[in-house]
């Protein structure tokens, strides 16, 4: 079962469906007990850094995660849930991150060309990295186009395993160990999007 | 690089498809669930659902059958019609949209768009402006393009993107249902005028002015049709591997 953190950000309905449809199994709470018996875990995320940090804080769900982390459960963040496995980010001030993976998220304006929108929204090809393809990647293609919205991308790390090009190359996956990661909405990103949750469950 | 969209409107009343013909391998062209899965199927980059009933109950239906789209369709949803207050916001994001688009409402409600951008983020609140030439100057429509609001159209849209409209839906008045091509000098003015996506609508006839839209107006971002894609006019396979063929970066499915 996948246990999906509630803890007050974002809209899950499009998430919960996307896990329905590929036939896993998956429950949306904030009970750390049931975080804790579950066998995967995904962190999602919209919206602002420092708030939905805090109320990770708040809820005493980073530590939940930490431990569980340590133990080596299948971890996957995604969009704003993925930037917060970092350890810092440079969001309107700087704030820690659950610092799982090495490097740090820093704003797209300043960084990618001048005339380029922000936030980068859009499908967007996939340019996979790495030696070889990553098990959260294994039904991807080069070139597979995925669904972006952010202001912000993770930079400084060595665990990036996609990235896609928008006036420069940014993160769009991640994966260190047994913690992973999406800028993208796989929920969102049609039958590659859909193939990315089955490779998660599958791991 | 980022992909140019591709965005198929349907107008639903009282939870059916207003108007289309039968495609092959679609049972029941009316239902907005099996049609949209029909496009979405078909490479279709977005799906705009536009509740145009007029009663409560026609309403209730509608957020029943948005719920049912969202379950079986996984891409982006955007959702209009009806969006007056962030109480609409709600209601329809709770269902499974992603972006909810506002018109009338935010001609009503000037400050609509900057409280949805504040509790839902910029991403989330798209506005649509219906857009007709009066003595030389773009105008803002209101009522679906039936009352003449007297507001210049590009001053509207820069003060609404200011509030936090994340993205700008441009329906030209004078283009929509005559299908001779989008709406090029309307349109280069918006997008000279703000740095979010704009996306094109009304006066789309056939493949020719997708192509004509996207190599004219190169800051456009998305081409948004109804009756050319319903009446089957236009296959999106078909336009978008003529679209990439012509050198617009479009996603291949």
């Amino acid at each position: 079962m996948i246990a999906i953190i509630d803890y007050g950000v974002g809209n899950l309905f499009s998430l919960c469906s996307s896990l329905k449809s590929i036939g896993a199994e998956a429950v949306v709470t904030p009970d750390p007990a049931v975080i804790r018996a579950a066998d995967r875990i995904i962190l999602p995320g919209v919206g602002a850094f420092a708030d939905a940090a805090e109320k990770l804080r708040a809820t005493g769900l980073d530590r939940v995660l930490l431990e569980e982390a340590a133990n080596g459960k299948k971890i996957m963040g995604i969009c704003l849930g993925m930037q917060m496995l970092f350890e810092e980010s440079h969001e309107y001030g700087i704030h820690k991150g659950l610092g799982l993976i090495p490097g740090r998220v820093v704003p797209m304006a300043g960084y990618i060309p001048e005339g380029l929108k922000i936030p980068h929204i859009g499908w967007n090809p996939l340019i996979l990295k790495g030696e070889s393809k990553h098990p959260l990647l294994k039904y991807v293609n080069e070139g597979d186009c995925v669904y972006f919205v952010h202001s912000y991308f993770a930079t400084d790390t060595d665990a990036v395993i996609a990235t896609a090009e928008y006036g420069k190359e940014l993160t769009a996956a991640v994966a260190k160990g047994n913690v992973m990661g999406c800028q993208f909405h796989p929920e969102k990103s049609g039958r590659v999007g859909l193939n990315i949750l089955k490779a998660f469950c599958e791991m | 690089m980022i992909t140019k969209r591709i965005i198929p409107c349907l107008d639903v009343r009282n939870g059916r498809v207003v108007k289309g013909v039968n495609f092959e391998g679609v049972r029941d062209v009316s239902s907005p669930v099996e049609l949209g899965k029909f496009y979405s199927d078909s490479g279709a980059d977005e799906l705009v659902f536009y509740d145009i009933t007029a009663s409560v109950e026609g309403r209730a239906l509608f957020t029943d059958i948005l719920r049912e789209v969202a379950s079986t369709i996984f891409i982006p949803l955007t959702v209009g019609g009806g969006i007056n207050t962030l109480e609409d916001f709600d209601r329809v994001l709770k269902c499974g949209a992603d972006k909810v688009s506002v018109n009338s409402g935010a001609i009503r409600n000037p400050n609509l768009v900057y409280e949805a951008a504040q509790r839902y983020g910029d991403q989330c609140v798209v506005l649509s402006a219906d857009i007709k030439r009066v003595n030389g100057e773009f105008r803002v429509f209101a009522k679906g393009g039936r009352e003449d609001t007297g507001m210049e159209a590009i001053e509207w849209i820069k003060r609404c993107v200011g509030n936090g409209a994340g993205e700008v839906v441009v329906n030209s008045i004078d283009t929509d249902g005559v299908k001779k091509g989008f709406d090029v000098e309307m349109l280069r003015a918006v997008c000279d005028a703000v740095n979010v996506p704009v996306i094109a609508s009304g006066g789309a006839g056939c493949v020719q002015d997708f192509i004509d839209l996207f190599h004219q107006v190169p800051d456009i971002d998305a081409g948004l049709a109804a009756s050319v894609f319903h009446f089957g006019e236009i296959a999106i396979p078909d336009l978008k591997r003529t679209l990439s063929a012509e050198g617009i970066n479009m996603r291949l499915i």
